[in-house]
């Protein structure tokens, strides 16, 4: 479980953001997960509990949008969503593993609703 | 291609503040990671001597006992040096110092991977000018790890044959951000009733161009291809 770190460095950038633009404070937080990246949606939840107290966050809401994982097939030359359980990626045309990953690994923070 | 995403309609100024419903919106556009990738930049530049090998694996692969041979092996041909992340205890350090090289254990309490910035931390009880490879073992942990760079090279996931082949197909990332996946305790194969079809199989799916070796750490046997790997790409990376 690596999600604390995630949140902590999530409310540090919300801050940072927020400052910037001169907000009082942090109504929401607005982060992308991608279903490859590793984070659970409920134990980054949960960490955020603990990270935002005592920071401008401390009563703002955590809207997580999930991602599906998308890869690229060299042999048919085209995208597919990687929709099994496992995530691995293999073209469901070709029935070839890929390596390319081309969503789904992301983890970030897109905007905030600041007061 | 499908779109999962589901976007409010929100109109963005030059400012990157736009007005929805009363709240007023803050464009962020940042990764959690940016932090730590900003970290692993400079350690990557540090690091531009010498090769830096990240290695993971679950709890017990034998991360330590694979460095152990490697130092022992390699020891008299290049300098080598180990930074060991564990939860608790020096013991893995400690091992890798009898065997020849220096080494700096991290003890994360907690933290269930190391970040680039602990490693950044080691670093400075290194003197990486007179380095040839440096080895990070990780937290022994197969899905924290895979998400924090450290500035690494390569990336090395373990498998040992005790741990069952589906080991790939149960935790993808890590093996599909692998540039090599070591299969160990090769020794034991046969006693456990490894299925190395299966196996090689699995891998194969999860992580189609990884290179793979198969060896033993308290044997010996197939050492041999996985030294010649590191010897070609420190010297490729020297260019
Ligand atoms: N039979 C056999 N045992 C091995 C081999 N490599 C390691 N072991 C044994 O496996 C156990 C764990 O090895 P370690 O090297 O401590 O494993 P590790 O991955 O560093 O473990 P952590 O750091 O705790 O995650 C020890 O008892 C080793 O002696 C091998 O090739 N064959
Ligand atoms: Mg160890
Ligand atoms: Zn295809």
């Amino acid at each position: 479980m690596h999600e604390f770190s995630l949140a902590v460095s999530m409310v540090e950038l919300a801050q940072a953001a927020a400052r910037r633009e001169g907000a009082e404070r942090i109504e929401a937080i607005h982060v992308e997960i991608g279903a490859l990246s590793g984070v659970v949606p409920e134990a980054l939840e949960f960490a955020f509990l603990g990270a935002r107290e005592g920071t401008m966050a401390a009563a703002a809401r955590l809207e997580i949008t999930y991602r599906q994982g998308v890869a690229f097939c060299d042999a048919c030359q085209t995208e597919f969503v990687i929709d099994n359980r496992f995530g691995i990626a293999v073209c469901p045309t070709c029935e070839v593993p890929s390596a390319e990953l081309r969503e789904g690994r992301e983890m970030h923070v897109s905007h905030l609703e600041v007061a | 291609m499908a779109d999962p995403i589901v976007t409010r309609d929100v109109r963005v100024s030059a400012h990157g503040t736009t007005e929805v419903t009363g709240a007023r919106i803050v464009q962020v556009q940042r990764s959690l990671m940016a932090h730590n990738d900003a970290v692993a930049a400079t350690n990557r530049e540090a690091f531009a001597h010498c090769l830096v090998i990240n290695v993971v694996s679950s709890p017990g692969s034998g991360k330590t006992a694979l460095l152990e041979r490697t130092v022992r092996e390699l020891g008299g041909e290049l300098q080598l040096a180990v930074i060991v992340g564990d939860l608790e205890t020096d013991n893995d350090a400690l091992r890798i110092h009898a065997a020849g090289a220096p080494s700096v254990q991290i003890v994360t309490g907690t933290v269930c991977h190391l970040e680039a910035e602990m490693v950044a931390r080691a670093v400075e009880r290194l003197d990486l000018t007179s380095l040839d490879v440096l080895v990070i073992e990780n937290v022994g942990n197969l899905v924290c790890p895979a998400a924090w760079d450290l500035g690494e090279d390569l990336r090395i996931t373990l498998l040992s044959v005790t741990e069952g082949e589906d080991k790939p197909l149960k935790y993808p990332r890590i093996f599909r951000e692998a540039h090599a996946v070591v299969i160990n305790k090769l020794d034991i194969a046969e006693a456990v009733g490894y299925d190395r079809a299966r196996a090689l199989d699995n891998l194969r799916q999860v992580t189609p161009a990884a290179q793979l070796f198969e060896l033993s750490a308290r044997t010996g046997e197939g050492m041999g291809s996985w030294l010649g790997f590191l010897r070609e790409r420190l010297s490729s990376k020297r260019g």
